[in-house]
């Protein structure tokens, strides 16, 4: 099952290797990881997303915890949260597909961020699911590129 | 306040957090380093080899409880150092490793003597720094002691660019260390600490299974009074020898892949295991569903990590195992109607069994009335020291014969690399024990073939005045591997038998040390006599018998309870 952790640490060089050195060094997976500054620039927030039964993730967050520049760490896909990623793709839009493309861009509430005479550089943004339905649906017309950022993420507020 | 060097801030803040021993090795990189040691108070130890640095450091560490510090040159310096920093993490040993490092502008250059230590240290240290600013350096310094010795011990690398080390500082003034990010619980949750003891009440068959946890923390009194009073019974890990009194009634020794009859069946057999500070490592385990599987499992350690990592925990308590075994104590002080007559006879039953099993299948050996027999050597070792030496080993045969067969009744006198196994450990780690205590007796009990990973320290042993005493095992094979081959490859001894070794008594001479040799079972005890009364580096050559093996022995993979036995 995947896990989206999000993970406080020092801003400090080296901070990010030891991440993901744990992962490799003890056989953990990562499916995907976002890293920058946090509001305090002593801080950078990773969100990762990572697989693994219940006892690997509670091993995960411990060895994650024991490492000095981690802060914090929650496990946030354990309760209610909000998950975004980005994708760029470069598509392939000449004469008779330019119009779909521009069609299905605007369907997934996406824009186009770069034209040129046989190609559109799509931004979207979404969920995981989403990003993948909309590359299902462009594939046919044809793919030549694509970047994704992975997942970055955020608890929702407690309702009350 | 006038400024000062990096080099003079360092020695500073070594002297400020009571160093007063360093092993190292000079370089271009630390050459002014160096210069502001010869100044100072504090002693170096010059060995042969950075690894000898580091392992003699961790020898130190071990024995006296203290943090052991190494100072290495950049480059090559560093990376020889690895092997002990990685001895050192797997066994939970508080160092500080000091590095050089090129000038911070030629770093990432491919400088002379350059490489990235920080990088390649980062899975086997409990944390390291790369100073980047001047000052930094002290901080980091103080936090580097700080990190070694706090929490779950370990070893931390500070690496010191040369230009840092030559720069112009202020020094600050100490202030205590705080560390947000760094947290480690130390104090057990008392609701734990009252379910572990009403379910040693219920138990019928519980054991304690204690590790090096016992021996980091100096918590052995503690478990003494815990196991004595509730009537207990105690195995150790090889880190855990000498946490429990190893002649006492209760003790069952060593469980594990070579463990005791008693300590492996206890385990199988018990209801409630209590581990202290320990694991659940692989060679003590065996195969994982076969370990204690009519257990209830109480686990105290102070790293969270290691609880339910192995085997999952019914009680765990996440605490310094000192003040969770002293919670225990304490409950059992308030309980009214507490009574250790009741305890003793609670497990009367239990107590019996394992007696049995203790006098069926004792650890014993075949002995012989001419042929050396290694198991001999251990017991005459413990005999005439009187159990009081510090045993370093190296690893293997000779690790497994000592641990079986020399019974350590105190803490810090077993010193032996039982996470990463590293032959060539016991030599330097024995230097640094016996510079920690010069009026104690200090044996590395060796093989014929670890020796010669690390015997340039007889050289150090002899330069800085460590009388230690080498007791080399000596079967002309690498006997551990080649016990494996006998047993498990067809007795195909692929790359075991070592044709050559050098004359190690005409060896001892070279290095003006005293060498011994024993041929016959009659001459150990006279060798190791003479050995004892010599104020000098002695190598005694026991020639032992050659395809003698260790047992008992499980079988990588099997079950604890399917033991080899003599």
């Amino acid at each position: 099952m995947k896990h989206t952790l999000s993970i406080l640490m020092r801003n400090k060089p080296g901070a990010l290797s030891r991440v993901t050195g744990l992962f490799s060094g003890r056989s953990f997976n990562i499916e995907s990881l976002s890293v920058a500054e946090t509001l305090d620039p002593d801080f950078s927030c990773l969100t990762l997303v990572t697989k693994g039964d219940a006892a690997i993730i509670e091993q995960i967050t411990k060895q994650l915890h024991k490492l000095i520049d981690v802060v914090t760490l929650s496990n946030i896909s354990q309760g209610e949260y909000v998950e975004r990623e980005m994708v760029l793709i470069r598509m392939k839009a000449d004469g008779h597909t330019r119009a779909e493309v521009l069609r299905i861009v605007d369907i997934f509430r996406g824009k186009v961020v770069d034209v040129s005479p046989n190609s559109y550089v799509l931004e979207i943004t979404g969920s995981e699911s989403k990003i993948n339905a909309v590359l299902d649906i462009l594939r046919p017309i044809g793919i030549k590129e694509i970047v994704r950022t992975g997942k970055i993420a955020m608890k929702r507020a407690a309702k009350k | 306040m006038s400024k000062i060097t990096g080099a003079q801030a360092t020695i500073k803040c070594l002297q400020e957090e009571g160093v007063d021993l360093i092993f190292g090795y000079p370089g271009g990189a630390v050459i002014e380093l160096y210069d502001e040691l010869l100044k100072s108070p504090i002693r170096h130890i010059l060995v042969r080899h950075e690894q000898g640095a580091v392992h003699a450091a961790d020898g130190y560490a071990r024995a006296s409880g203290k943090v052991g510090v190494a100072l290495l040159t950049s480059g090559p310096g560093a990376t020889n150092g690895v092997t002990a920093i990685a001895t050192a993490y797997c066994d939970s040993i508080p160092l500080v490793v000091l590095t050089g490092q090129v000038p911070r502008a030629l770093i990432g250059n491919d400088a002379f003597q350059e490489v990235d230590i920080v990088g390649i240290t980062r899975p086997c240290t409990k944390h390291n720094y790369l100073v980047d600013e001047p000052e930094d350096l002290v901080p980091t310094l103080r936090e580097a002691f700080y990190l070694a010795a706090a929490g779950r011990p370990g070893p931390v690398l500070v690496d010191l660019p040369k230009d840092i080390i030559a720069a112009a500082i202020d020094y600050p003034e100490k202030t205590p260390i705080r560390m947000p990010t760094y947290q480690p619980n130390i104090t057990p949750h008392l609701r734990q600490v009252e379910k572990a003891c009403r379910a040693i009440l219920k138990a019928k068959k519980p054991v304690l299974y204690v590790g090096g946890g016992v021996i980091l923390s100096d918590s052995n009194e503690e478990l003494t009074r815990l196991a004595r009073r509730l009537s207990i019974p105690v195995t150790m890990t090889l880190m855990g020898l000498g946490g429990f009194p190893g002649t006492d009634p209760l003790s069952l020794g060593m469980l594990g892949m070579h463990g005791t009859y008693a300590a492996n069946m206890s385990v199988a057999k018990s209801d409630l295991l209590i581990a202290v500070g320990s694991r659940f490592d692989d060679r003590v385990t065996g195969r994982l569903d076969a370990f204690a599987p009519e257990a209830k499992i109480i686990h105290i350690d102070i790293d969270p990590s290691s609880i339910s990592k192995n085997v999952s925990v019914d009680i765990p308590i996440v605490a310094d195992c000192k003040l969770a075994l002293t919670a225990m104590n304490r409950w059992f002080d308030a309980m009214t109607d507490f009574n250790e007559q009741a305890m003793r006879n609670q497990f009367a039953p239990w107590l019996e069994q394992l007696e049995i099993w203790k006098k069926t299948h004792p650890l014993s050996y075949v002995d012989d009335p001419e042929i050396i027999k290694p198991q001999y050597v251990i017991e005459k070792l413990q005999e005439l020291t009187g159990g009081d030496a510090i045993i370093t080993t190296e690893v293997g045969q000779n690790q497994m014969w000592a641990a079986q067969f020399y019974r350590f009744d105190h803490p810090r006198r077993l010193l032996t690399s039982g996470g990463l196994g590293t032959m060539g450990y016991g030599l330097p780690a024995a230097i640094g024990a016996q510079l920690a205590f010069p009026d104690k007796t200090v044996i590395d009990v060796a093989g014929d073939g670890s020796i010669q990973m690390n015997i340039q320290e007889l050289a150090t042993a002899k330069e800085c005045g460590a009388p230690v005493k080498v007791a080399i095992l000596n079967n002309s094979f690498l006997g551990m591997v080649r016990q494996w081959q006998e047993l498990f490859y067809k007795r195909h001894y692929a790359a075991t038998t070592m044709e050559f070794a050098p004359d190690f008594v005409t060896l001892a001479a070279a290095y003006k040390a005293v060498g011994l040799r024993a041929k016959t079972k009659d001459e150990v005890v006279p060798v190791i006599k003479e050995a004892l009364a010599t104020d000098n580096v002695v190598i005694m050559d026991f020639v032992i018998s050659r395809e003698e093996g260790v047992f008992p022995m499980v079988p990588a993979g099997k079950a604890t309870t399917e033991m080899l036995l003599v």
